[in-house]
């Protein structure tokens, strides 16, 4: 089979040459309507073929009790979907989500937004310390989990180094139940905040420059230039940060995966780990299913929602 | 990048043109880490392809965990592999069931089934149907330190019974020893733990029992005391530091740089201690010593019974025949003894289990060969997802996380809901 990213390129320079045909003498109104129906088709193809029609057949799997071998057969009704809500690791992972939106939210939208604050502006050395900061999200998650592996190792780590530099018994924090998780917090706030900082800055350079300095002859004082100028104009950057948080945390995974799989005691997964965990590595592709399904409500009622009551104007 | 991806959509495309010109390509999937087991894969394939000029053997290789969990989508994908490497037990039978692995019992029947010892053979027998081919058994065991034990003054040559396990780690812990070593971050490596407690304790009898679902299946008694002995070890905290943030190989590698003093594992592990420990050496043979899993008092099951795999190679639907010919070639006698005499694995073909030499793998081979029971893997035999609550209540008992009923009955719960 020829990949995906071929076919696709010289999908694309026919219908440039088509195009650039239409376009010239062509009647405006005709071929408008010939531009629709050239240009729908292969976007409607890939969005029913690699996302409508995955997730019905997932909704279809999340019936059936079936192992991943020759088609589902065996109809259950909603019996995966009662397995999973008795599940306690499910719950776990649940608990776990709504914790890593609470950090997001909490820990890691302030820390960019006074970062973004502090280096909106052009000054000497800013683009400097963009770049740092920004980092971490340019790295691919895997290699971030991997680095952060190291780091927290208890025996060559960094952490263990530092703490054995002060004489204490260096920390397993991976390898501890009650720990694990907030060691991933903090790898999850070092990777991300430096998008959301990114964006606050792209929205920080929208503000008119001439409103602050007008607050500044009114004699206002910093905290009130940010808190009466800086934060309601930068309202709808900051709902679509808030927006991709909040997705973001309840798609996590591979972040996790190199850290600690889920363990100690599945004390780490989070609903897409899990699903990966209990149903894709034990051939549950059933049960598995229906943790998707679950996943894709809650995802899918967040984001209408969301967009709905908080982003209606943006 | 874009050109990259060009190119092998070129070299697909070629490839796939080139394909029926030539004679057959066997793609050989393999879990092999140690780069010497792996250079004598390539050179019994290299010879193959002399002796069918035409074959191709592509090798192809996936890290064990990987392995496990793509197993199923590679199987049922049109560029599936044609061989590719099994424990047998449940995982076998849900496989064959799906109807993704080729039968094979006309070219056994042809003079290759003599090669085997039958019960060997049996494990990959459905339906009298042979599905597949063994090539390696091996046991479940306690390594240990010489050195470590000396320094500590135990003597692994007698510990007999749980009470010399307990009362040996004691005395480790006292000399400020780490006494076990495990990667728990895999799980499976802990539930060798319950699972050999499971077989001094009830025997053959109780498991047999369990599967056939009689009583309490695996909530009985036997598998409620396995949990209960597992966890008068687990309250100990023999582990190493971070034991649960370690994987398979990470703690072989550990056992190897001497961080503690045993391993409970099977005998793959001196391949695997090699290729991760610091030194890439680890511990050398004459400082490695075994000991079998103790014996419990009152047990049902006889102190020689073994727990261990029996591991092989499958042939995947609609391969070509050369696959089972290579197998062939592969399961030769000549050829596993080589793998015999460098003190691979144990092979399980008649006329090569004789060659091992490595004194540690010759004493395991002579363990399997006189035990009455040999039970596989408990996550294999049960098939994948009982196999993997198994593994999890073993992580969680020794994490002391579940009470041994709890853990009994959770396996049991997967169980009734398996099958």
């Amino acid at each position: 089979m020829p990949s995906p990213a071929a076919t696709l390129s010289r999908r694309a320079l026919v219908l440039a040459g088509w195009w650039r045909r239409l376009e010239d003498p062509g009647p405006p109104i005709g071929g408008r309507a010939a531009l629709v129906l050239l240009f729908l088709p292969p976007a409607l193809l890939l969005f029913t073929l690699f996302v409508a029609l995955p997730m019905a057949e997932a909704g279809w799997y999340s019936l059936f009790r079936w192992n991943g071998y020759g088609s589902p057969s065996e109809f259950v009704g909603l019996r995966n979907f009662r397995l999973l809500l008795d599940n306690a690791d499910f719950r776990t992972a649940l608990v776990n989500n709504l914790l890593i939106i609470g950090v997001s939210l909490l820990v890691q939208l302030p820390l960019a937004l006074g970062l973004a604050v502090l280096l909106a502006d052009r000054l000497r050395g800013t683009n400097g310390f963009r770049l740092i900061f920004f980092m971490p999200y340019v790295l691919a998650e895997i290699a971030a989990g991997l680095i952060w592996r190291f780091v927290y190792d208890g025996d060559y780590g960094l952490l263990a180094k530092v703490w054995a530099s002060f004489g204490a018994a260096p920390p397993q924090v991976l390898a501890d139940p009650d720990w694990a998780m907030s060691a991933i917090l903090v790898v999850i706030v070092w990777k991300y905040f430096g998008f959301h900082m990114i964006l606050y800055i792209a929205g920080l350079q929208q503000i008119d420059r001439t409103l602050y300095e007008a607050a500044r002859i009114d004699g206002a004082t910093a905290w009130q230039t940010f808190s009466r100028v800086t934060l309601p104009l930068l309202g709808s950057t900051i709902r679509l940060s808030v927006f991709f948080a909040i997705l973001g945390s309840f798609q996590l995974f591979d972040l996790i995966m190199p850290l600690t799989k889920g363990g100690p005691s599945n004390s780490t997964q989070t609903m897409v780990t899990y699903l990966y965990n209990f149903g894709v590595t034990r051939m549950q592709i059933g049960f598995g299913s229906a943790v998707g399904v679950v996943l894709f409500v809650i995802c899918v009622s967040f984001a209408f929602g969301y967009k709905r009551v908080l982003m209606r104007h943006d | 990048m874009k050109r990259s991806k060009l190119l092998v959509a070129a070299t697909g495309l070629l490839s796939m043109l080139a394909a029926p010109a030539q004679a057959a390509t066997v793609r050989w999937l393999h879990i092999e880490q140690n780069p010497d087991v792996a250079a004598f894969y390539a050179d019994v394939a290299r010879r193959f392809e002399a002796a069918n000029p035409g074959t191709t053997v592509e090798m192809q290789y996936l890290e064990n965990e990987s392995f496990k969990k793509k197993l199923t989508t590679l199987l049922q994908s049109p560029e599936r592999p044609n061989i590719v490497y099994s424990w047998a037990g449940g995982v076998l039978r849900e496989q064959v069931k799906a109807g993704v692995i080729e039968d094979i019992t006309a070219p056994v029947n042809n003079g290759w089934r003599e090669r085997f010892n039958p019960a060997a053979l049996n494990l990959y027998t459905i339906n009298d149907r042979v599905y597949g081919v063994p090539m390696l058994t091996s046991q479940v065991g306690f390594f240990y330190s010489k050195d470590l034990f000396a320094k500590a003054g135990v003597d692994g040559s007698t510990i007999k019974t749980w009470a010399d396990l307990l009362a040996a780690v004691k005395k480790l812990q006292a000399t400020g020893i780490t006494p076990i070593i495990a990667g728990g971050a895999d799980k499976w490596p802990l539930h060798f733990y319950w699972s050999h407690l499971a077989i001094r304790i009830g025997g053959k009898p109780a498991f047999d029992a369990a599967l056939r679902g009689e009583g309490k299946g695996f909530a009985s008694e036997t598998f409620v005391r396995a949990g209960e002995m597992f966890k008068e070890l687990a309250d100990l905290k023999p582990f190493q530091p971070g034991y649960l943030a370690a994987t398979y190989p990470q703690s072989a590698g550990q056992f190897g740089d001497g961080k503690g003093a045993m391993m409970l594992m099977l005998n793959g592990v001196l391949n695997t201690m090699k290729a991760n420990a610091a030194d890439k050496v680890g511990i050398p043979d004459e400082k490695m010593g075994w000991f079998a899993f103790p014996s419990v008092p009152g047990g049902k099951g006889a102190p020689d019974d073994t727990l261990g795999g029996m591991n092989g190679w499958l042939v995947t639907k609609g391969s070509p025949k050369e696959a089972a010919e290579f197998l062939k070639f592969f399961t030769d006698a000549q050829n596993q003894r080589l793998a015999a005499e460098r003190g691979y694995y144990i092979p399980v073909v008649n006329g090569a289990t004789e060659a091992v030499k490595r004194p540690l793998l010759r004493m395991m081979a002579e363990n399997v060969g006189r035990s009455k029971y040999h039970q596989l893997f408990y996550d294999q035999m049960l098939g994948p997802s009982v196999g993997a609550v198994v593994n999890d209540v073993s992580a969680d008992l020794a994490a002391g996380r579940v009470s041994p009923a709890d853990a009994a009955n959770k396996v049991q719960q997967a169980w009734q809901q398996a099958n």
